[in-house]
């Protein structure tokens, strides 16, 4: 992905309800056909960002420039909402045909019979809706209403896109086939995106960059792979998936690695780190492998733990297993592994993770 | 029973031979809750979308305020509006007391809260973020007004149905402001309300059948416009 000049940049954006800071953004920047996806739980501030970058909510503060312009000075409101469009998590149909409603952004812009037609008949086709073209928009699936929505607003071929959480109400198979939809329509039409969600696996899949959110800051932004396996802190670990958070403190460090009291067990990972300094280790289940005594093979793993099973909860495809080595410990195992080493709460285990599959947070550090 | 049968027996002998007097009842009639029902619909949907839209200071007495106004009694509203237009009233310069126009503006004033009312619940049932997706394709305030108040065009149709049918069937307010002068302000309820203390009841129960069909008429259309408009 190459990286052109922000299209759009935001610097101490800040918005207050009720006397209270709902979002205070220091610094953000969008690059022109890139996807930033933002994460974070319910009430983080995702949606009130979206709509104060779509100049549907006032700021109380802050700058704010698109292509190189400031948006409050010199664009005029209208004539920046007309620049982009905006698909909710209700897909927000009005009360006519298919045809109409993907038509009305550009009936709204006074567009001409002929275009709407092509426009209209291009965007239909795009998210695979032709066929319903003549139909009433209060007779749709959610899925199919959530096509038109999304239809409505590429139709306006707009230069910024946001997406507040559009997937949120479907149901999986729905969800999954609009989802590679839309992400080789966004491709294809290297159409800037903003995409609101707490799905992190959403995010992961449609992102170029990553925002997580909490109480209207932005925590960490950065590459996918980069949020989800360097978080910087506990939060921002819990929410990306990890699900061994734990704290201890240094006690020995030799050549790039060192060792952690953790729960008075003694672990070890990689990293600079000063003697005495607090820690936080994060450790991904899919890093954890379990065995079971007898067939226990020697491993390259420099943390290996014997672990007693405290609860086993299927998640689909595989289970997760969460384990008592003196610290929490969770890892995820697949049916097949289940059943061949027979596991069951209350077992005896050998649990191992490398040195290296920890992820550090220094606390001392200034984040 | 012979009374009621007389009554129906004569109504249709004066609907079908198109009596000129009743016929110039029922025209006025319509003349008169028409004008008032259309003056009802500018004010009513205008005021009462903007009242769901806007937020200010004192905005809860104002929608109560129009709540109670749908339930205006005509007699007070005719008693009202006769002291304005009476000579040394504040309107009697007007020169309109006991014309339709007078019988015009007294119904107006019973219809508009109601159309007021159901506006402004129709357009504060629409979804919330409506306007703000409204807004995000690029419209301007008076596009979003205009787009809500066609999303909201099925309950103000209901608005429309409930304006006029308060108005045709009103006698207290007409009979007050237009005197029920024969020939030139005497429309269907007036003339039922004369007839019967006149004690000519069958006169009495044709205009009532013509009042109830008409009132019948005029919500099939709008009910068959509703029905069909209706997605399902």
């Amino acid at each position: 992905m190459t990286v052109a000049a922000p299209l759009l940049a935001v610097r101490e954006l800040r918005v207050r309800r009720g006397g209270a800071l709902v979002l205070d953004i220091s610094s953000l920047t969008v690059e022109e056909g890139t996807i930033l996806s933002l994460i974070g739980p319910n009430g983080a501030g995702k949606t009130t960002l979206m709509q104060t970058l779509a100049c549907l909510i006032k700021p109380h503060g802050g700058e704010f420039f698109f292509k190189g312009e400031n948006v409050f000075s010199s664009h005029g409101l209208l004539q920046y909402r007309r620049m982009l469009a905006m698909v909710f998590q209700e897909p927000l149909l009005f009360d006519t045909t298919v045809f109409q409603n993907v038509a009305s952004g550009l009936k709204i812009r006074g567009m001409n019979g002929p275009e709407i037609e092509k426009r209209v008949g291009q965007n239909l086709r795009r998210f695979g809706i032709p066929h319903l073209s003549e139909r009433s928009a209060r007779k749709l699936s959610g899925g199919e209403a959530q096509r038109v929505a999304l239809a409505r607003a590429m139709a306006i071929q707009p230069d910024i896109l946001f997406l507040d959480e559009p997937f949120a109400s479907l149901d999986p198979p729905t969800r999954e086939s609009l989802m590679e939809d839309l992400e080789k329509i966004l491709r294809q039409t290297t159409t800037t995106t903003l995409f609101a969600t707490h799905d992190r696996m959403e995010a992961l899949r449609l992102s170029d960059r990553i925002a997580v959110m909490n109480e209207g800051r932005i925590l960490q932004i950065g590459p996918p792979a980069e949020v989800m396996n360097q978080p910087r802190d506990e939060f921002i670990a819990s929410f990306v998936g990890v699900e061994t958070i734990l704290s201890g403190e240094v006690i020995k460090k030799d050549r790039g690695s060192f060792i952690a009291s953790i729960f008075a067990q003694e672990v070890e990972a990689v990293g600079e780190v000063e003697i005495g300094e607090p820690v936080v280790f994060c450790i991904r289940p899919e890093n954890v492998t379990l065995a079971v005594p007898p067939h226990q093979e020697a491993t390259s793993a420099r943390n290996v733990f014997p672990a007693m099973i405290t609860k086993i909860v299927p998640l689909g495809l595989y289970y997760k297993v969460h384990l008592d080595c003196g610290f929490p410990l969770v890892a995820y195992v697949t049916g097949h592994s289940l059943e061949d080493l027979s596991l069951q709460e209350g077992q005896i285990v050998s649990a191992s993770f490398k040195a290296t599959a920890i992820h550090v947070i220094r606390k001392t550090k200034k984040n | 029973m012979d009374l009621i049968l007389e009554g129906i027996l004569k109504a249709f002998h004066l609907l079908f031979t198109l009596d000129p007097e009743v016929l110039g009842i029922t025209l006025l009639s319509l003349q008169v809750s028409g004008s008032a029902t259309l003056i009802s619909l500018f004010i009513g949907i205008s005021i009462g979308t903007l009242v769901a839209l806007t937020e200010f200071p004192g905005r809860k007495l104002v929608v109560s305020l129009i709540n109670t106004g749908m339930g205006l009694p005509p007699v007070v509203v005719g008693l009202f509006v006769t002291i304005f237009l009476w000579r040394n009233g504040p309107l009697g310069f007007l020169g309109i007391l006991y014309t339709p126009a007078a019988m015009i503006v007294a119904q107006a004033v019973i219809a508009t809260p109601i159309v007021m009312g159901i506006t402004l619940a129709a357009i504060q049932a629409l979804p919330k973020k409506l306007r703000l997706q409204i807004l995000a394709l690029g419209a301007t305030r008076l596009q979003m007004v205009w787009i809500l108040v066609k999303e909201a065009r099925l309950p103000l149709l209901a608005g429309v149905m409930a304006g006029f049918g308060g108005v045709i069937s009103e006698v207290g307010a007409s009979i007050m402001v237009g005197g029920n002068i024969k020939g030139y302000s005497r429309v269907l309820t007036t003339a039922t309300v004369m007839e019967t203390s006149r004690g000519n009841f069958d006169v009495a129960i044709a205009l009532g059948i013509i009042l109830l069909l008409l009132a019948y008429f005029i919500n099939l259309v709008l009910t068959h416009i509703q029905q069909r408009e209706r997605p399902r």
